[in-house]
């Protein structure tokens, strides 16, 4: 870059953030778009299947033509492990129910694989093994089989859980990322990033308090009820990393439409917006561990929201957006000055920032 | 939020955007220096609901892509040594130095944590007596008292183990160097908010008088990014130059003393690189003599540092490429349609981004 | 550079030797550093920027410029007010 250039200024001068190519960086967790690329470069070219190729949060399977179901697996390394509103356990079983129940499929059976590290106390264990219990219960799966390590001190935050779940899909239910259709509404089942702001307070790094709880919840109820009502229930998908913002790009991607968001609809708490405003965060990427979005056929949307709202997890459903044709893979909003503007995926980690 | 939600409200937007379709009789190149202000006209798409007679220029305005890629390698380095706590605003750690950025210098096991506030950092170095605890202390004249004050904090409490790593930037000399361009085409300022509420807006009268320009300080919410544009056009159209205060709430014409006088105890005026413009004389800050023990760069000896930005990006010609993406020859390849840019406005993702190419092209 | 937030003062402390106070963005708390706002009161608003109170907001000139936007576009009368020097 010449140094003596004279200031012919004409823009931000950003420099473009690092691919990491290289290394994991903690980004590559985080659900937007280094987790994507990771599983594109990585796992795809030796895992390749359609199911897998999919793309949805659960895998659809047929063992043979008249059995259809639906596989989801997820690992679980939040830290802390007790949080406001959950922990861990909670999280390792609600988590995959819901994968599962996102396919629209009855989740049935459960895995759960323990890693501990060496020096956890029993205590703890116990507290979360009763969570996952106490989920289980409320989702109505069992566990039915499990495993348990134990690595050497430092090598695990005290506790890793992966569960894998099972379903039955119901016939005649189709539903996936890839159902979306013009005129479709998009209903999103309460407030948003409850589970990430919890978490991120729960750490204390960032030294704010509020009351903020997270929304950690089985959701497959929420699911039949709405299901029970409507065959025009086209894609449902959990919001979990990357939040509202990375999982309809994925939808968008997907069924190759235009999602057009309505800034006003949005639902979110006072406090987790006060949070985002102070950090300068989106809430539009933040984890949320206990809603639904749902993708619904015109006609049946208000049928659909009304028999949400009746259930103790959608009681604050609504009805946040639409699905056009265009721009093709693309999600946009509608903010609430009139303007329109791009809704992306996440790159990385979202930073607090100060400018 | 009170202080917040009255300055997005709908029907306060519209009434401005109508006096200011009224007011604009000519074509004007309008100037916001804040990367706060750019990202909330990004946010809400301000621009789209402007006349077509107004261009608006996004100025230098973030600490974060201004800071010399030689810094950011000093960092890295500095990060990258043993016994090192490396703390930082949360919006660095994604900016790249020559190959690395601190992302990976922490994937390598280097300590980098994210601190909101330098108080922060000064707990960390309390509760860490064996480590180095270094605060990378970049900023405008916002963030610069807050920093100072870790500075003067640390030397009270006798820390032996503190140390800022400065790469404070100024406003004013910017502006200079903008408006004294050959090349330039800025008319009006809409100068930033926070930065005045530290420094107050006297600075600025000079510069209005000497290259006939208004300045108009500026908040950070709609209403008030329209109501700076409004007064900047009503002074343009009227053939007037002068400094305005748009956010009257918060800023004066004198600033905030006690932080000036912290600034000036602390730091003194230097030379800085600002990282895809160059050298401005002057338009920095550093440690005074009195607190150079707790230079990092001094504490740290990193070597020698070779920057070398990406041949693809941050060039002169890359810099007008931005304007027109398609000219880019990153475009569409390394250099996506969703992260042109990409280290600013990080928290919005690819709001910034969208204005380039789709904010313009697509949605007018 | 510049993402200030309004908050209003709960509490007020020292610690450390600087002025301290709690601030409250409206359901959320964070402590932050008053020393540059000495003549602060619980109960005042203030812009926070880094754990940092900057400057204490006007009341009195906020509602005036939100009295005159408000008229915009009836009136044609500008908020604001122009500089000391010329």
């Amino acid at each position: 870059m010449d140094e003596n250039a004279s200031i012919g200024y004409q823009g931000p001068v950003c420099p473009i953030p690092l691919t990491h190519t290289e290394q994991i960086v903690m980004g590559h967790g985080s659900g937007g778009k280094l987790s994507h690329d990771l599983i594109q470069r990585i796992f795809l070219p030796s895992f390749d299947n359609p199911a897998l190729r999919a793309g949805d949060d659960a895998a659809l399977v047929f063992p043979n033509p008249s059995t259809r179901l639906a596989i989801s697996t997820d690992s679980h390394v939040v830290w802390p492990l007790f949080f406001p509103g959950g922990d861990i356990g909670r999280l390792a079983v609600c988590g995959t129910v819901n994968d599962v129940a996102m396919l629209g499929a009855d989740p049935l059976y459960l895995t759960a694989g323990f890693i501990l590290e060496e020096g956890l106390p029993l205590e703890i264990l116990e507290q979360v093994v009763a969570s996952m219990h106490a989920a289980a219960s409320e989702a109505g799966v069992q566990i039915v089989a499990g495993d348990t390590k134990v690595v050497q001190k430092g090598k695990a935050d005290r506790l890793y859980i992966n569960t894998t779940g099972v379903g039955l899909i119901r016939p005649g239910v189709e539903i996936g990322g890839a159902h979306a259709r013009p005129g479709d509404l998009v209903i999103l089942s309460g407030p948003i990033g409850d589970h990430g702001i919890s978490v991120l307070e729960a750490r204390g790094e960032l030294g704010f308090e509020s009351h903020i709880q997270s929304d950690i919840a089985p959701l497959n109820h929420l699911v039949s009820a709405m299901l029970q009502v409507s065959d025009q229930v086209h894609v449902l998908r959990d919001p979990t990393r990357g939040g509202v913002a990375t999982t309809l790009n994925e939808i968008a991607g997907q069924s190759q439409v235009g999602i057009v968001l309505n800034e006003g609809s949005l639902p979110i708490r006072p406090a987790v917006a006060a949070v985002c405003e102070m950090l300068g965060f989106d809430p539009l990427y933040l984890a949320n561990e206990g809603k639904l979005i749902a993708i619904v056929g015109r006609s049946d949307a208000e049928r659909v929201l009304q028999a949400m709202r009746l259930t103790r997890y959608g009681e604050e459903s609504q009805i946040i957006g639409e699905i056009k044709d265009t721009p093709q893979g693309r999600v946009l909003m509608k903010t609430t000055l009139g303007s329109t503007r791009i809704v992306d995926v996440l790159a990385g980690e979202m930073l607090p920032r100060i400018c | 939020m009170k202080y917040l939600t009255e300055y997005r409200d709908a029907s306060l937007v519209h009434n401005l955007v109508n006096e200011i379709r009224q007011t604009v009789k000519r074509n004007w190149v309008v100037m916001e220096i804040c990367g706060g202000q750019t990202h909330a006209i990004m946010r809400y798409g301000l621009d789209q609901l402007l006349p077509p007679e107004i261009e608006l220029v996004h100025g230098p305005g973030c600490p974060v892509c201004v800071t010399s890629l030689e810094l950011i390698d000093k960092a890295l380095a500095i990060a990258s040594q043993p016994g090192v706590i490396f703390t930082s605003y949360g919006d660095m750690l994604r900016v790249p130095g020559s190959g690395r950025d601190l992302f990976s210098v922490r994937a390598s096991g280097g300590d980098v944590r994210v601190v909101y506030s330098p108080l922060d950092a000064i707990k960390i170095a309390q509760h860490n007596p064996g480590k180095q605890v270094v605060f990378f202390a970049i900023g405008f004249e916002t963030t610069a008292p807050a920093n100072a004050m870790s500075v003067v904090q640390a030397e009270a409490l006798g820390l032996k183990n503190y140390s800022v790593l400065v790469s404070h930037v100024r406003v004013p000399p910017a502006m200079h160097a903008i408006l004294g361009s050959p090349e330039n085409r800025v008319q009006a300022f809409l100068a930033a908010g926070h930065v005045c509420a530290v420094m107050g807006y006297w600075e600025y009268a000079p510069i209005a008088h000497q290259y006939k320009v208004p300045i108009v300080v500026t908040g950070f919410e709609p209403v008030d990014i329209l109501q700076g544009l409004l007064l900047s056009i009503r002074q343009l159209e009227a053939g007037r130059f002068e400094t305005e205060n748009g956010y009257p709430r918060v800023v004066t014409f004198e600033g905030n003393r006690p932080a000036q006088e912290v600034l000036q105890r602390v730091f003194q005026e230097c030379d800085r690189k600002w990282r895809g413009i160059g050298l401005i004389p002057a338009s920095g800050w550093q440690l005074r003599p009195e607190y150079a023990h707790l230079d990092a760069e001094t504490r740290f000896s990193v070597g020698q540092i070779q920057p070398e930005e990406s041949p693809i990006c941050i060039s002169g010609q890359v810099l007008q490429g931005l304007k027109k993406p398609k000219h880019c020859p990153a475009f569409g390849s390394l250099c996506t349609p969703e992260h042109p840019l990409g280290a600013t406005m990080v928290s919005s993702e690819g709001a910034c981004a969208a204005y380039f190419h789709y904010g313009r092209e697509a949605y007018g | 550079m510049c993402l200030g937030v309004p908050g209003r003062i709960i509490e007020m402390y020292e610690a450390g030797g600087l002025s301290m106070g709690k601030v409250d963005f409206g359901g959320v708390t964070r402590e932050a550093c008053l020393a540059y706002v000495p003549e602060a009161q619980v109960g005042d608003y203030t812009i926070i920027h880094v754990g940092f109170a900057l400057n204490l907001i006007s009341e009195e000139e906020a509602l005036e410029t939100l009295d005159l936007l408000r008229q915009i576009g009836e009136l044609s009368v500008l908020p604001g007010t122009e500089g000391e020097a010329e």
